[in-house]
């Protein structure tokens, strides 16, 4: 049994709406880490039929090798292409410098639908780490393919993969006066995008819900912020903050049933409150003149990392949401350090930071000496938004004037551009797993 | 066996899950701007790129102040412009300010929104702040000069309304901004 292929049948699961917009990414490594792992992704099936159907080889090779941390052999430089276990001649594969090999097949059942196979292996010790079978109908194959990166590199790093989970970004079409805002929810890979809202007046600040299943964002529709939910499944959402003022910034709780939001005071005072979505109730966080903003909430629950301009410029403070509890500031290095987002294990803050008058991503230590790093070089480096697994942090960027989406790795190693066929994107959010 | 049998499935459940997760978002209504006539983008502002201004689409429904006079008078003049991270009004604006307080307490049934705007650098929510503190300034400026709070309303669009494109500072410098808005 250990030896067979361990079957894995999901009748009609992987089913997918047809893509509502023609927008594609490139994906440019601009930085690789030098130590990735090497590894042989075997083409799964013949050329001429990956062309017609789907290269799922190539798939989860990019996604591997966009983590930084593998390095995936060229294919041209394959003298042979196994497709089971029993095929791999291990010591070729070794001679040509792989650690591990993945081999596999997809083959047509019918109409619509397909079964992949696949096997992981150890070159070095030849031990099978991996054998499945995925079924998925075509438009399933890429969230398919996704899952077995996720499978490698978990298998592989003992990292959960992230590569099946979502980002939802604002897309900003046109040119002004008339402009086009969308909310958009696409792959981690940036493919697959799907239109969530659209409006002619600003979209902002999309949060995902912990479960995955919704957005909180800002809109301006009726030239007037509002914070609204939307169930992603149905489109049906609800307006949850019209007050007078800002309404801005939603953050989940970890559990789910309060929003953290910005809100104003008629003269203008912006603070940090606290909306229990179930019972409606209100409560004040912050009271300080200053402008108290993009809080997010620590995983307790229990307290809100937020920017504060209370002491001059901007700086990250993190404050209890008892009742009486004191801000304490987290940032002192610069006079610009604002939109704190924390490691999915709170181990580190990532940050937008001013530097030598460009803004970029800056991490600290939260368990250390809180020793910050740098790790972008852009002008415009805004928005940082962290993987579920922590590995990666997605930030919006500016490339030859336009606004893109870029990767790093959390240790800065590893860098990566998503640059849009069209138009602006903005404010992207990884999901949660 | 049996713990290869979980395994599998526990890897099962995981791909069921996200499967079902990923079902499809349907696509939102789309949200066309407020009704005709309140509001028209680029309107007598045009050489200042994108703005709105309601009176030049609407002259009948306002009842003082006809359209003409804004149009072309100092009631024209409708966008106070700041320096970076600043929010205090230059003496420049000073007479634009005076104008339409005049206007406004002259005319106690109008009301004006302050749109406050900010360039684009920085974070998104930040600027939200920085501009609502732009037109909060606007604001204070108006009522010192007898203008009654009931007829000022603000709001902010912190970096996300560019008056023009372009990451200069001659772009940027027409970005930080608040708008005056007569509402109908």
């Amino acid at each position: 049994m250990n030896k067979a292929l361990s079957v894995l049948v999901l009748f009609g699961l992987l089913t997918f709406c047809p893509r509502t917009w023609g927008g594609e990414f490139v994906v440019e490594v601009t930085r690789g880490q030098e130590n990735a792992i090497p590894i042989a992704i075997v083409p799964f099936t013949a050329a001429e039929v990956a062309a017609a159907s789907f290269d799922v080889a190539q798939l989860v090779s990019d996604d591997l090798s966009r983590s930084g941390r593998f390095k995936s052999m060229d294919r041209k430089d394959m003298i042979e292409e196994p497709h089971t276990g029993a095929g791999i001649a291990f010591d070729d594969w070794r001679r040509l410098g792989n650690d591990y090999i993945l081999v596999g097949q997809m083959l047509p059942q019918g109409e619509d639908r397909y079964t992949i196979s696949f096997e992981l292996y150890n070159v070095l010790n030849r031990q099978r780490l991996l054998g499945y079978q995925i079924s998925a109908n075509r438009a399933g194959l890429r969230l398919a393919s996704h899952q077995v990166a996720d499978m490698v590199f978990d298998k592989i790093l003992g990292i959960r993969g992230a590569f099946s989970t979502r980002i939802a970004y604002i897309s900003v079409l046109g040119s002004l006066p008339t402009r086009t805002y969308r909310l958009i929810v696409a792959d981690a890979d940036g493919e697959n995008p799907h239109i969530v809202m659209q409006s002619n007046e600003p979209l902002m600040s999309p949060a995902w819900s912990p479960d995955g299943q919704s957005l909180a964002y800002v809109s301006f529709e009726n030239r007037l912020p509002s914070v609204y939910v939307q169930f992603l499944k149905t489109g049906e959402r609800h307006r949850v903050s019209a007050r007078a003022g800002v309404n801005q910034a939603p953050a989940w709780s970890p559990d789910a049933k309060k929003l953290a939001l910005t809100l104003s005071t008629r003269d203008g005072n912006l603070d940090i409150y606290v909306l229990d979505l179930t019972t409606q109730a209100l409560t004040r966080i912050t009271d300080d003149p200053g402008i108290d903003t993009e809080p997010q909430w620590s995983k307790d629950g229990q307290s809100l990392y937020f920017t504060s301009d209370r002491a001059g410029g901007p700086q990250v403070y993190r404050v209890g949401i008892q009742p009486g509890d004191h801000p304490r500031r987290l940032t002192f290095q610069g006079n610009y350090n604002a939109r704190p987002r924390i490691s999915p294990d709170e181990s580190q803050l990532a940050f937008v930071t001013q530097e030598d008058g460009a803004y970029r991503i800056a991490v600290m230590d939260l368990k250390g000496r809180g020793d910050v790093q740098v790790l972008t070089k852009g002008r415009f480096d805004v928005s940082p938004s962290y993987a579920p697994n922590g590995a990666m942090i997605i930030y919006a960027s500016r490339d030859r004037g336009r606004g893109v989406l870029a990767l790093v790795s959390a240790d800065g190693r590893v860098q990566e551009r998503l640059v849009s066929s069209e138009g602006e994107v903005q404010e992207p959010a990884w999901s949660p797993f | 066996m049996g713990h290869s049998m979980k395994r599998m499935v526990s890897i099962a459940c995981l791909l069921a899950t996200a499967a079902l997760l990923a079902g499809c978002p349907k696509k939102a209504t789309i949200v066309e701007p407020p009704t005709a006539g309140t509001q028209v983008p680029g309107g007598s502002n045009a050489g200042q790129g994108a703005s709105t201004n309601p009176l030049g689409g609407d002259a009948g429904t306002l009842g003082v102040g006809a359209d003409g006079a804004y149009a072309t008078g100092p009631l024209a003049r409708r966008i106070i412009y700041f320096d970076f991270d600043k929010s205090d009004i230059k003496p420049e604006f000073a007479d634009l300010i005076t104008t339409h307080a005049r206007n406004l307490t002259a005319h106690p049934n109008l009301k004006l929104k302050l749109e406050g705007n900010t360039d684009e650098r920085g974070t998104r929510e930040y600027n939200i702040g920085l501009g609502e503190r732009r037109a909060q300034a606007v604001r204070r400026a108006l009522m010192l000069q007898g203008v009654a709070e009931s007829q000022l309303t603000t709001v902010s669009f912190g970096a996300e309304r560019p008056a023009v494109e372009g990451d200069d500072e001659s772009a940027w410098a027409q970005n930080r901004r608040v708008e005056l808005v007569y509402m109908p």
